[in-house]
């Protein structure tokens, strides 16, 4: 059996008395990529929050890089691997633009990820760091978040909708810099509305619908009316 | 089984508590008959605190606006009586009731400043304006400056003849005062402005968008308020027949003590001030005597109530045994065997139970 | 009225009142508390240095170094302990919390040392004059507290602004949610701020208990001197925080001038009047 990075089993997430997953079955090796696609309030987002501490969760089994992680402080999960780009981006308002790269070696996880290492994929930011991260275009904004997130040394990023709110040419430059950045052994998590992209990218992809997963495969096995059917319901 | 839908205001335990509430008033009123001085006074302090209870309640509980200041109208009202009194002639009773709306008065441009603040700071800035009449009045020397004055003797007697009489006559217009404030508090509550407070305390932005206006309403309840508690305030210092600024504008006796009972009790239901009152004139009885011990434990008791218990004993009662004395919620009865109550504070539980269907709201 | 003497008075009592500030002003930003026992504090931290120099023959100031630890360690397990249990979108929690703490701090402190006004001696340091320009003279106890204060806020802003610490602090400040994203363990970081917070407050508390005498119950109004302060000062800004108590020390001292008994309202009613002007205060940081 090769080796799962991540596996849920029956995993359930709660926001107070509503629930919005109801049985996540999942698994991802090292090095995969995996697209989680889904309509809004399918439960995406949720996932990811839920798979990195955030929201409240029940599962029989939640384990990543061999340790069941179930019920531990996001901050734990973090410093074993785990990164999470935010919806939103969700940059620090208080801080510069470095300070915010800074910040997310916050948990000194040794790897290759470092100032210099961010600033050589983006040099855009390098031109910008000392501005505040919210004086910047959403594109650059995205970058921050991402070079946040990488800046962690994760073993698992997890990219949640990081083309919402920008340009298709802008989205596509973040996708190339992905594709370049994970093509270093990082497994990557994303959550995307852009159907299209996810499936460019993906090794496999998981369908949500309503808190679900109601597909899953490669984008060269999934049919467009397969993903369509499963996609809305219909 | 009939199909209809029924809304129902009032509970079971509720009706009850209607009927046991007007005997005990009853009693009350006749009470100067059949009891000595010392009872009518430790009773006019009860509906004293009953009342400036309630009325915190009614501004932190469902208004959402935590002040740390009303001490300050407790402080307006018994100057005023002093005042009016003793500058105007005007009878002691009467200027008890005067009191409350010259109190309100001052409450305008003090909400005007107040205003400004948010949240905690709305407190600490209340806070700051009480000082500010303390020390104004302490300056004030026709009203006895920093060491206060005593109510002139004729004017005592103008309230009534004989001592007893005028131990009956404060202990009435106290308990008036309390069954009044309590009165019109269950009155906002239960009508559209009461709706209006739980969506500002709930959601202040919520509450905007479906057209309160938050800023009036929150003013207007604050106005009332200062209103009532300078009444209050005139009856204190009527009974004391004293005033001075540290006396009257006192954080720990007309806040602190407040602040706690309705943390006790229960903040944010009308059934908690009451509770807590009780509960804290049975502590005084046994613990008083202990000097800084008894305020430590109190302030202990505070911190752990909150802590654990942040709906104080009203709310405990009410989640878990469903218990309301006010009949302030809504209770729907649907033909169905179904049974779903909500909280005051949002939470719902779903129930298994199998009796007829009420779906209720406090 | 001798009014640059008056003035200078004034400034340097800012320094005092800046002091006491200083760590409301820290976790208010940080998470947005708002600690009613925080005069009680600055009084416990007077009281731990009287207790400290009345068993050993040392020097008020000296006292510090035991003093400072002590409160910074009853910061975190309070904060912990206590603090994080109430922090959430309700505000009442943390105030009626931080009340309760107030009213107990007060009674214990009456309790144990009653309620006898208390000076810490500093010695000759008390007496000491520096010789100024145009006959003036200045108290070297006030001078050495203004710059007490201004170095403990500079102190303040350096970590806030050049450590990763400092950081971090910001980020939480900013983002309780995504802080945690970073691998920051909140609950820890707060008590890490309220230790930085009790710690500014011990010196304020020592400071206090040597230039003037000091009981159980003069807390809650260091706490309304706290808050004038950093209202007038202008929210999210330190040096802000110094500049209003500057202010304060100034207009307090002024009303002292006019009669010792307008002293204290004197204060309040210019921080009303700055209020109603200018209800953001003169150097609000925008956020």
């Amino acid at each position: 059996m090769p080796f799962k990075l991540l596996e849920t089993r029956g995993l359930m997430a709660f926001y107070g008395d509503f629930q919005a997953l109801f049985g996540i079955d999942f698994q991802i090796e090292p090095g995969e990529t995996i697209a989680v696609i889904g309509s809004n309030g399918a439960g995406k987002s949720t996932f990811l929050k839920s798979l990195v501490g955030l929201v409240r969760t029940k599962a029989e089994t939640v384990s990543f890089d061999g340790q069941a992680i179930w019920g531990k402080p996001a901050y734990r999960i973090i410093a074993q691997g785990m990164s999470l780009v935010p919806e939103g981006r969700r940059l620090f308002p208080s801080l510069t633009v470095e300070e915010n790269l800074s910040i997310g070696a916050y948990s000194r996880r040794k790897g290759p990820w470092n100032l210099d290492a961010v600033y050589t994929v983006f040099p855009v930011l390098k031109e910008k760091r000392i501005l505040p991260g919210t004086a910047l275009s959403g594109g650059q904004q995205q970058m921050v978040a991402l070079g946040r997130a990488l800046m962690a040394n994760p073993k698992l990023l997890l990219c949640d909708e990081i083309s919402l709110g920008l340009a298709p040419i802008v989205i596509r430059e973040i996708y190339e810099q992905l594709e370049r950045i994970t093509a270093n052994e990082t497994t990557v998590i994303l959550v995307e509305q852009d159907v299209k992209q996810a499936m460019a990218v993906a090794d496999r992809v998981y369908c949500f619908r309503e808190g679900r997963v109601v597909l899953e495969g490669r984008p060269s096995d999934l049919g467009r009316e397969q993903i369509t059917k499963a996609y809305f319901g219909v | 089984m009939n199909e209809t839908i029924r809304v129902e205001r009032s509970s079971r335990a509720s009706r009850l508590f209607a009927v046991f509430g007007f005997l005990l008033v009853g009693l009350l009123v006749a009470a100067p008959f059949f009891g000595n001085r010392s009872v009518l006074y430790l009773l006019v302090e009860i509906f004293v605190y009953i009342a400036l209870a309630s009325l915190w309640n009614l501004l932190a509980g469902y208004t959402g606006l935590v002040s740390i200041g009303q001490q300050a109208f407790v402080g307006l009202g018994g100057y005023s009586l002093f005042a009016l009194t003793i500058f105007t002639g005007m009878p002691p009773l009467l200027a008890v009731l005067v009191a409350g709306p010259i109190a309100a008065l001052f409450a305008i441009p003090t909400g005007f400043v107040v205003f400004r603040f948010k949240g905690a700071y709305f407190a600490i800035g209340s806070w700051v304006v009480a000082e500010v009449y303390r020390l104004t009045f302490a300056q004030v020397s026709v009203l006895g400056g920093g060491s206060g004055t005593s109510l002139p003797v004729e004017i005592v007697q103008h309230i009534a003849n004989s001592r007893l009489e005028r131990d009956s006559v404060i202990y009435w217009t106290g308990l008036g005062i309390a069954v009044g404030v309590l009165t019109v508090i269950y009155l906002i509550l239960r009508s559209r402005w009461g709706l209006a407070l739980t969506a500002i305390r709930d959601s202040e932005a919520a509450a905007e968008s479906v057209g309160v206006d938050n800023y009036r309403t929150k003013f207007l309840i604050y106005f009332l308020t200062a209103g009532a508690t300078g009444c209050i305030g005139a009856l204190i210092s009527l009974q004391k027949l004293r005033i001075s600024p540290d006396a009257a504008f006192s954080v720990n006796d007309w806040t602190a003590f407040v602040i706690f009972i309705v943390v006790i009790g229960g903040i944010g239901r009308m059934e908690g001030p009451l509770i807590g009152t009780i509960l804290f004139f049975i502590l005084r009885e046994f613990f008083a005597d202990l000097g800084s011990w008894y305020l430590m434990f109190l302030g202990l008791f505070a911190i752990v109530m909150m802590l654990i218990m942040p709906k104080g004993i009203a709310g405990w009662l009410a989640e878990r045994f469903e218990l309301q004395i006010f009949p302030l919620g809504r209770r729907i009865i649907l033909p169905r065997d179904k049974h779903i109550s909500f909280s005051q504070f949002g939470t719902s539980a779903i129930s298994k139970k199998r009796s007829p269907t009420k779906i209720t709201d406090d | 009225m001798d009014l640059p003497a008056t003035l200078l008075d004034g400034v340097l009592l800012g320094g005092l009142y800046a002091l006491f500030a200083a760590g409301l002003s820290l976790i208010f930003g940080v998470m947005r508390l708002v600690n009613i026992a925080h005069g009680d504090l600055i009084l416990l931290s007077a009281f731990l240095a009287l207790t400290v120099t009345t068993h050993f023959p040392i020097h008020p100031l000296l006292s510090l170094l035991l003093v400072v630890p002590l409160m910074a360690v009853l910061g975190y397990g309070l904060q912990r302990a206590v603090f994080n249990r109430t922090l959430g979108n309700d505000i009442l929690p943390p105030l009626l919390v931080s009340f309760g703490l107030s009213v107990f701090l007060q009674n214990a402190l009456l309790q144990i040392f009653r309620a006898d006004s208390q000076r810490l001696h500093a010695g000759p340091l008390e007496t000491w004059h520096i010789d100024l320009p145009f006959g003036m003279t200045m108290g070297a106890l006030p001078c050495l507290m203004f710059i007490v204060a201004v170095l403990v806020i500079g102190g303040l802003q350096l970590l806030l602004f050049r450590t990763a610490l400092g950081r971090a602090l910001r980020a939480v400040s900013d983002d309780g949610q995504i802080a945690q994203l970073m691998g920051i363990n909140n609950a820890h970081l707060y008590g890490v701020a309220m230790a930085i917070s009790l710690a500014v407050v011990s010196v304020a508390g020592v400071f206090l208990g040597i230039r003037a005498n000091f009981d159980p119950s003069i807390g809650p109004t260091r706490l309304i001197f706290a808050f004038e302060a950093i209202i007038i000062g202008g929210l999210g800004d330190l040096w802000g925080t110094l500049a209003g108590g500057v202010i304060l020390g100034v207009a307090q001292t002024l009303g002292a001038r006019i009669n010792p008994g307008y002293q204290i309202l004197a204060g309040h009613l210019v921080f009303l009047a700055i209020l109603t002007v200018r209800p953001q205060g003169f150097f609000p940081r925008s956020r």
